[in-house]
C-alpha cells in the first residue's frame, strides 16, 4: 500500500536526500577550487575560500614607519601609507604587538619623548617628532583593516601565459588534449561498427564474440601495461602518442561495443527491416539509420572515454612520458606541483581547476544528448 | 502488375514447422486479407513474401520470377509496418524519400513522387514535420505514402490499423479502400486480425489457421459457404453457434435430430448413406428466428446484451453444446427468463461433420 496517490514513500526520500548529498559532495569542492584559484597566497593563508566572496577583516603583518623626514615648522615629520589598496579600511591599529588593536582610526597617540603617531581611515600615517629621526629606531604600526572581496587573474596567468615558469600547465593542457581527442574518437568509430555488426547482422560465432568482449570487460588493465609496452617497443612504436592512442583504444573498446551493442540492439526491429525493404545496405543502414539514432549512445559513451582518459595518469605514464618531459599531461605535471610547490596552494588550486574545467565544459556541454530520447514517434 | 504464386511453401524454426503447404494464387490487382487467430503465422506468411523470413521450403514466386532467394528490395515490394517503422530523425518528406534516394533516383523524379503520394494522402501540410509532431492516424499515412512513392508492384500492409483508436480506424480503412481504387493494377496483400476490416477490404480472404491455410474465398463465400467449423466460427460476430445431432434424413434436404431434443431441417444435401451420422449444425445468431413449429433449440433467455441495432439473446446451456446465441433485430429487454423456441431457415442452416462442411465433399 506504499503507492497511494499522495504518499510519498520512504525510499522517495532516501533518493532525494542522498541525491542532495551527492551534489553537495560534487559541488562544495568544486566551488572551493574555482574560488580558491582567483585569490592570492596571503588570502588563502588568512582566510577559508568562503569568506572570499564577502568583505574580511583581518590583520596586517606589522609595518615599520619609514619614508623621507620633512621639516614643518620646528618638527620632523615623516608621511606614509600602511598599504597600497585604497578601498581597504582601517579599523583599528596599535604599536606593540601586545595591544595591536589600542587605537582608533584618526587617535593622535604620544610615543616617548614628544614623539607623535597618528594613523588615519585610510591607512596614511603621520609621525611627528621634535627632533630629527634619523639613526633612531623607528615604531612599527600593527593595524586592522576590512577589505572588500578581492580577486586576481594572476594564478591563472602566471600557470598558463608565463613562458618562463618551468611549472606551467600550458605545454602539460595540450599534450593532454593530444592524447585525450583521438583516445575518445578511435574508439568510437572502431565500436559503432562492430556493435552495429554484432546487434544487427546475422554471422556464425556472433553470440561467441559478444561473450568474449563480455569477459574482456573485466580484464584489469594493469594486467595488460607491460607486455603491451614490450609489444610497441619491438615493433618500433615506443613510447609516443600514437602508443598512448593505441592502448586508451583498446582499454575503452570492450566496454564501447558493448554499450553500443546493447543500445542498438534495442533501436525497433521494425525500423530495420523497413530500411532493408526500402533496398538500403547494411551499410547504408549504419550510416543512415542506426547512427543518427544512436547519437545519445555515442555521446554517452564518449563523455565516458573522454573523462577517464582525460583524467588518466597511469597509461599515460607507461605508454607516453620519457624522460625529456616533453609530453607530459597534466596528471602528471599536477603530481610534480604537488612535490615542487607543496606548500603554494594558489598554484595547485588553480592547476587542478584548469585540469578539471574542460571535463566539466565537456559534461555541461553534452549532458542534453543523454537525457533527450531521439526515438520519440517512430513506433507507437 | 503483378501476379503472385506460392506453391507448397512452408516455413520452419528448426524442427518446428509453424506453416506448411501453403498454395495460393494471387492475382493483379487483389487485395488478399491474410485473418487468423493470433499466432496462426499471418504476419510470418507476410514477413517471408515480403523477404525478411526466409522461405524453408516450396516456391514463391512473382510474375513468374522464383523469389525465394531475392532480397527484400528487388522483389518490388513496399511494406507497411503496424508500427509504422517511421525513422524518427527524418522529416517526412525525407521518410517518403529514403527509399527513392537510395535507389539514386534523380531529385526531380523525387520530388514528384513525393509531392504526388503527399497529394493522394493529404499530407502536404505536414512535409516538413518529425514523425513526433505527428498524430498516430498522420503517422499511418506517412508510412502509406513512403511505399506508394516506390510504386511497388505489391503493396503489403502488417496489421496497418491495430495502433488506431476505433474512429480514426474506420476512417482510415475507408482511405484504404479508396487508395485501392485509384490503384487498380496494384495487388495488395494485408494482414489483420479484425474480421471487419477483412469483410470490407478484400476482394479474398485468406484464412489461416493451424499452420496451414483453412479457406480462400470472397467475404460473403466465406460467409456463407464456410469449408469448415474454424472458419464458420471465426467468421461473423458473435460466432457461428455449433449443436451436436445425427442425420435422421437425407436428400436434397438432410433432417438432423440433436442432441438437446431439437429438430433441424437444412438444405445441405446428403447421400442415404449418411442416415445415422453425427454432424454438427451451424446456425449463425442472426439466423435464428422465434417460431412457432418445430424447433431447433429452445431455451430459457440467461443474458440479454441490448446494442440498439440488435439485441444479444444468451440462452442457458444445454448438455454438451456451446452457449447458445441469438442476434435480434431492435431492442428487447423484456425476454430475460423467458423460454423461448428457436428455428430457421433451411437455407442457412450449415452441416458439419468431423469438422468439416457437408457442402464441399
Amino acid at each position: 500500500m506504499d503507492n497511494i496517490v499522495g504518499k510519498k514513500s520512504g525510499l522517495t526520500w532516501a533518493v532525494h536526500i542522498s541525491m542532495a548529498v551527492l551534489v553537495a559532495l560534487w559541488l562544495f569542492p568544486t566551488l572551493g577550487l574555482f574560488v580558491s584559484s582567483f585569490r592570492t597566497a596571503d588570502q588563502i593563508s588568512s582566510s577559508g575560500w568562503w569568506s572570499a566572496l564577502s568583505t574580511q577583516e583581518r590583520q596586517v603583518p606589522a609595518i615599520r614607519v619609514g619614508g623621507d623626514e620633512v621639516e614643518v615648522d620646528g618638527r620632523f615629520v615623516i608621511e606614509g601609507r600602511l598599504f597600497s589598496a585604497t578601498d581597504a579600511t582601517l579599523s583599528a591599529w596599535g604599536t606593540t604587538s601586545t595591544a595591536p588593536e589600542a587605537n582608533a582610526p584618526g587617535d593622535v597617540v604620544e610615543l616617548n619623548d614628544g614623539v607623535t603617531l597618528t594613523v588615519a581611515e585610510d591607512g596614511a600615517y603621520v609621525l611627528s617628532s621634535p627632533v630629527t629621526t634619523e639613526g633612531t629606531r623607528l615604531p612599527r604600526i600593527f593595524s586592522t583593516a576590512t577589505t572588500p572581496p578581492e580577486f586576481t587573474l594572476e594564478n591563472y596567468r602566471a600557470i598558463l601565459f608565463e613562458p618562463s615558469n618551468t611549472d606551467g600547465m600550458s605545454r602539460a593542457f595540450f599534450n593532454t588534449l593530444t592524447v585525450t581527442i583521438p583516445a575518445t574518437i578511435i574508439p568510437i568509430l572502431v565500436a559503432a561498427f562492430a556493435a552495429y555488426a554484432l546487434a544487427w547482422m546475422d554471422f556464425p560465432g556472433r553470440a561467441l564474440l559478444i561473450a568474449a568482449i563480455v569477459g574482456l570487460l573485466v580484464v584489469p588493465l594493469q594486467l595488460a601495461l607491460i607486455p603491451l609496452l614490450k609489444l610497441h617497443n619491438d615493433i618500433g612504436i615506443g613510447k609516443g602518442y600514437l602508443g598512448t592512442w593505441l592502448a586508451h583504444t583498446g582499454f575503452g573498446l570492450p566496454l564501447a561495443i558493448y554499450l553500443l551493442r546493447n543500445y542498438m540492439v534495442g533501436l525497433p526491429r521494425d525500423i530495420i527491416e523497413c530500411a532493408k525493404v526500402d533496398g538500403a545496405s547494411d551499410f547504408q543502414i549504419f550510416t543512415r539509420i542506426i547512427l543518427p539514432l544512436s547519437f545519445p549512445a555515442l555521446a554517452s559513451f564518449a563523455i565516458f572515454q573522454f573523462l577517464w582518459t582525460w583524467n588518466d595518469l597511469l597509461v599515460s605514464l607507461v605508454f607516453l612520458i620519457d624522460s625529456t618531459g616533453q609530453t607530459t599531461v597534466m596528471t602528471k605535471q599536477i603530481v610534480e606541483l604537488l612535490g615542487t610547490r607543496g606548500g603554494n596552494w594558489e598554484i595547485l588550486a588553480t592547476a587542478a581547476f584548469i585540469s578539471i574545467a574542460v571535463p566539466l565544459l565537456v559534461f555541461f556541454a553534452m549532458q542534453k544528448y543523454l537525457v533527450r530520447g531521439l526515438l520519440a514517434g517512430s513506433v507507437k | 502488375m503483378a501476379e503472385l504464386k506460392l506453391k507448397n511453401v512452408e516455413k520452419a524454426y528448426g524442427e518446428v514447422k509453424v506453416l506448411s503447404n501453403i498454395n495460393l494464387d494471387i492475382k493483379t490487382g487483389e487485395l488478399i486479407v491474410f485473418v487468423g487467430p493470433s499466432g496462426c503465422g499471418k504476419s510470418t506468411l507476410l514477413r517471408m513474401i515480403a523477404g525478411l523470413e526466409k522461405i524453408t521450403g516450396g516456391d514463391f514466386s512473382i510474375d513468374g520470377a522464383r523469389m525465394n532467394e531475392v532480397p527484400p528490395a528487388q522483389r518490388g515490394i513496399a511494406m507497411v509496418f503496424q508500427s509504422y517503422a517511421l525513422y524518427p530523425h527524418m522529416t517526412v518528406r525525407d521518410n517518403m524519400s529514403f527509399a527513392l534516394k537510395i535507389a539514386k533516383k534523380s531529385q526531380a523524379e523525387i520530388d514528384a513522387a513525393v509531392a504526388k503520394a503527399a497529394k493522394i494522402l493529404q499530407l502536404e501540410p505536414y512535409l516538413d514535420r518529425l514523425p513526433k509532431a505527428l498524430s498516430g492516424g498522420q503517422r499511418q499515412r506517412v508510412a502509406i505514402g513512403r511505399s506508394i512513392v516506390r510504386d511497388p508492384k505489391v503493396y503489403l500492409f502488417d496489421e496497418p490499423l491495430s495502433n488506431l483508436d476505433a474512429a480514426l480506424r474506420v476512417a482510415t480503412r475507408l482511405e484504404i479502400a479508396q487508395l485501392k481504387e485509384s490503384m487498380p493494377n496494384s495487388t495488395m496483400i494485408y494482414v489483420t486480425h479484425d474480421q471487419v476490416e477483412a469483410m470490407t477490404l478484400a476482394s479474398r480472404i485468406v484464412v489461416l489457421a493451424g499452420g496451414g491455410i483453412s479457406q480462400v474465398g470472397t467475404p460473403l463465400e466465406l460467409y456463407e459457404r464456410p469449408r469448415n467449423e474454424f472458419v464458420a466460427q471465426f467468421i461473423g460476430s458473435p460466432a457461428m453457434n455449433l449443436m451436436a445431432g445425427e442425420v435422421i434424413g437425407t436428400g436434397a434436404q438432410t433432417r438432423v435430430r440433436l442432441a438437446n431434443g431439437g429438430e433441424a431441417v437444412s438444405n445441405v444435401p446428403t447421400l442415404a448413406a449418411d442416415q445415422g451420422l453425427k454432424v454438427n449444425i451451424g446456425v449463425r445468431p442472426e439466423d435464428l428466428v422465434a417460431t412457432s413449429g418445430p424447433a431447433i433449440f429452445t431455451g430459457a433467455v440467461e443474458i440479454t446484451e441490448a446494442l440498439g441495432e440488435v439485441t444479444l439473446l444468451y440462452f442457458k446451456r444445454a448438455g454438451a453444446d456451446a452457449q447458445v446465441v441469438a442476434k435480434l433485430p431492435g431492442i428487447h429487454t423484456d425476454v430475460r427468463h423467458k423460454t423461448v423456441a428457436l428455428g430457421a431457415d433451411p437455407a442457412k442452416v450449415h452441416l458439419f461433420a468431423q469438422g468439416q462442411s457437408l457442402l464441399y465433399r
